[in-house]
């Protein structure tokens, strides 16, 4: 195989990942001011991803690492491109990350509210630029043929990408909620539940519409593989929401990690051999070919990734099942 | 151009405040290490308050350490998109393995260490700690070395119009590196060292939690005086290194605009840029030599000679660097170490003699030398990148190459006035805990005994 190839399976893996774990912490942290009435019960519910949201996130830090390494074009087209959006997606993950540290520690309730409503804007809008961005990159954007972005923040919002954003915000938002009654005790799970099934029902609603306008919008479904990937995550999808109503929570988000996983295989493969799409000129994408680092680069990185990643696989694993138990209220030492 | 100014303002703004936390963090995560081993070792429980003490600072810098480095991987695509493509295939391959080989462990370790207190076996815990440590150096280790092939690239061609890697092993072992690693991490050893130091000289002269905060002086005394030491030492290193591989850079320090046999060292000088030349004076003569090259009677070549070797191989064009503000940061950062050096050995004198206590003045003067490790770490960056101006990467690349063509002005400022003032936002809050914490001392709350552990239902019922 092609290391070019290879390079772009990795980066899919990378985002699989990123998806799949920030994806409940993202939708954990939407819930935040909803589910948690006072003070106990809101650290109850930082307390079931306290431990891990930090290691999920250094799965976006080294999807953006690995980018810069494998294909620098994308790297750089799409970060001046996107310039304020991804802006505005740092400053939320940087108040989001900093709310998990300080919040609790100060017993002052504005301090505690400010830091609880930076968790939640913090994990909101990154959930929603996602979403923008990734419905943006098989759209295609303006890309001349000097591999330079040529749009502007607002080219970047349209019908389509909008129903990408509140679709992944939605998604999301179930993937925690179904975290959450797998991780918390007694009245929790049933507001967890209540949860899920009210943000899986609009997130239902939106999936079949991005579909529809994927469908329309974007040249994925002429990719067989695909096609089929996305319309299986929606099967994935209904049958996640059908065992959330009847409170079947472990199935539950096996499918619903399974319904994220799959929605990020459909758009890759759809882009496959494409990263960024031009609008402009199909000539003028960026492909694993035109964007690509050396061939001596790409080997060192990819001996490097073959012998890490399992490793930390392995150990990422290990603490998620060291935390297996539910957060309970009576142990919140931190 | 406007973009090129604002793009470099924000790159300066953020790396700073990004190098305000982490220099800490590279000492304190192994001061806390140590602390918890001396812990689990003798099961003494003052070591393990001292762990928790300790360790309640450096998550709050840690955390601010780590949001404040997620920008840092960005800007190079969102402000420096030429620099990106031309350098990726060097540059992206150390970022994705600090990635793979050190933030993974960072993050995971650390929220098994802060949530795994009387959950994980000791040992365990103790471990996890090391491992942050570990891999919180092993991540300055990176990104050093994607910074040292900026001021001295190796193991490339250029092909295609970009940098291409020719040799791995050559960038991990660039010579510049090597003298800069053990700079920037000594640097965070003493941060961490007065870090301690101040906030234990604090309580000492309130004469509260005494023999905690005795505990506490004694290690950060110990370990100030032998980094600072190694600091040194490797800061004279680097420069005699800095006078072979970048003689701008040392000529810059120096303000010495004419080739000198031997070269005098300037302790202060009024700078003329517009002419080339200093109005006035204050020097020793041949300490430069002295210091360049071992030798008192060698020459030392000044900038308007090496400005003309770089127009006969680059071309015409202006390579010299900001000659004032890179001449001061330097003096600056060698007058803190100083400062610093005089504070630790009058202190530790005292300490030995057991009369540190009855000198308030001196833990006064040790409280109030706090700033100085943070002064002389952001202006010692200073001398690095702002003396390798005008290059982005030296003899490649030049700042106004680098920057994003399709980001406009608007953009920039946008992203600039709001890392500012999240950035100084955040930084007041975690100025309030830290001093919040301090002031509180040790075990007030963690005291209390902890509740029986409830029995929780596992995940998959």
């Amino acid at each position: 195989m092609e290391l070019s190839v290879l390079w772009f399976i990795l980066l899919t893996v990378l985002f699989i990942g990123f998806f799949f774990l920030e994806g409940f912490d993202y939708g954990v942290g939407i819930l935040l001011p909803f589910l948690g009435k006072n003070d106990t019960e809101r650290r109850v519910i930082i307390n079931t991803i306290g431990p891990v949201w930090d290691g999920n996130e250094v799965w976006m830090i080294t999807a953006g690492g690995a980018m810069f390494a494998a294909f620098p074009h994308v790297y750089a087209t799409l970060f001046s491109g996107f310039y304020l959006a991804l802006f505005l997606m740092l400053m939320a993950l940087i108040v989001r990350g900093v709310a998990f540290e300080f919040r609790s520690k100060d017993e002052n309730q504005t301090w505690r509210s400010t830091w609880d409503l930076m968790i939640f804007i913090g994990s909101a809008i990154p959930a929603i630029l996602w979403g923008v961005t990734v419905t943006n990159l098989i759209q295609g954007v303006p890309i001349n043929a000097n591999m330079q972005y040529v749009g502007t923040f607002f080219d970047l919002l349209s019908p389509y990408t909008l129903v990408g954003g509140i679709a992944f915000f939605l998604v999301f938002t179930f993937h925690g909620a179904l975290y959450l009654t797998l991780k918390t005790e007694g009245d929790m799970v049933a507001r967890a539940r209540q949860a899920a099934i009210k943000a899986g029902v609009f997130a239902a609603v939106f999936c079949l519409l991005l579909v529809g306008l994927t469908y329309s919008r974007t040249d994925l479904f002429a990719s067989t593989g695909a096609g089929i990937a996305l319309w299986g995550a929606v099967a994935l999808f209904v049958a996640a929401l059908r065992a959330v109503y009847r409170q079947r929570f472990g199935l539950g988000f096996i499918l619903s990690s399974l319904t994220v996983m799959l929605t990020t295989i459909a758009f890759f493969w759809g882009l496959f051999p494409r990263l960024m799409v031009s609008s402009l000129n199909p000539a003028w994408s960026l492909t694993i070919t035109n964007s690509a680092s050396s061939q001596y680069t790409l080997t060192i990185m990819t001996v490097a990734a073959v012998a890490l990643v399992p490793v930390v696989l392995v150990y990422q694993g290990w603490v998620y099942w060291m935390f297996r138990k539910r957060v309970s209220a009576k142990e919140l030492e931190y | 151009m406007e973009e090129l100014i604002l793009s470099r303002w924000q790159f300066g703004i953020t790396t700073i405040y990004h190098f305000l936390f982490v220099p800490l963090t590279l000492g304190l995560s192994l001061i806390v290490a140590i602390l918890e081993t001396i812990y689990v070792r003798t099961g003494n429980e003052m070591y393990k308050q001292q762990t928790k003490f300790w360790g309640k600072l450096f998550l709050i810098n840690f955390a601010m350490g780590v949001v404040t480095g997620i920008v840092q991987e960005f800007h190079f695509g969102m402000n420096w998109s030429e620099y990106a493509r031309f350098m990726g295939d060097i540059f992206g391959a150390p970022l994705a393995m600090e990635a793979l080989t050190a933030f993974y462990l960072e993050s995971v370790f650390i929220g098994l260490w802060i949530f795994g207190w009387d959950r994980i076996p000791k040992v365990l815990h103790a471990v996890s700690i090391w491992i942050v440590a570990l891999a919180t150096n092993l991540s300055a280790f990176w990104i050093l070395t994607a910074n040292s092939f900026m001021q001295s690239p190796v193991g490339y061609v250029i092909n295609n119009g970009r940098a291409e890697m020719t040799d791995f092993v050559a960038l991990i072992t660039n010579p510049y590196v090597l003298y800069q690693f053990p700079h920037t991490v000594l640097s965070g050893f003493v941060t961490a060292g007065f870090f301690v130091l101040a906030i234990s000289a604090y309580h000492l002269i309130r004469r509260t939690h005494l023999d905690f905060f005795r505990a506490s002086f004694q290690l950060g005394l110990i370990w100030s005086i032998v980094s600072l030491f190694l600091l040194m030492g490797s800061g004279h290193a680097q420069t005699q290194f800095m006078a072979k591989a970048q003689p701008m850079k040392l000529a810059a320090a120096e303000a010495l605009w004419e080739t000198a046999n031997p070269a005098p060292f300037a302790v202060a000088a009024i700078i003329d840029e517009q002419n080339k030349t200093n109005t006035a004076e204050l020097k020793i003569p041949g300490l430069l030599s002295m210091l360049a090259n071992n030798n008192p009677n060698t020459a030392v070549k000044g900038i308007k000679d090496i400005e003309q070797e770089y127009i006969a191989q680059y071309g015409p064009g202006n390579y010299v660097p900001a000659v004032t503000p890179v001449f001061w940061s330097f003096r600056i950062m060698v007058a803190a170490g100083s400062l610093m050096l005089l504070v630790v050995l009058a202190a530790g004198f005292f300490w030995w003699r057991g009369q540190l206590e009855e000198r308030p003045w001196l833990l006064k003067a040790v409280l109030w030398s706090l700033p100085l490790p943070y002064i002389a770490n952001s202006t010692g960056w200073f001398v690095t990148e702002g003396g390798r101006q005008p290059w982005i990467v030296f003899g490649l690349q030049r700042v106004e190459e680098a920057v994003s063509p399709s980001v406009g002005a608007v953009s920039i400022w946008i992203s600039l006035v709001g890392f500012t003032l999240v950035y100084a936002v955040l930084a007041a809050a975690a100025v309030y805990l830290v001093q919040k914490f301090v002031r509180q001392g040790p075990g007030i709350s963690s005291d209390q005994p902890k509740q029986p552990a409830a029995k929780g239902a596992a995940l998959w019922s």
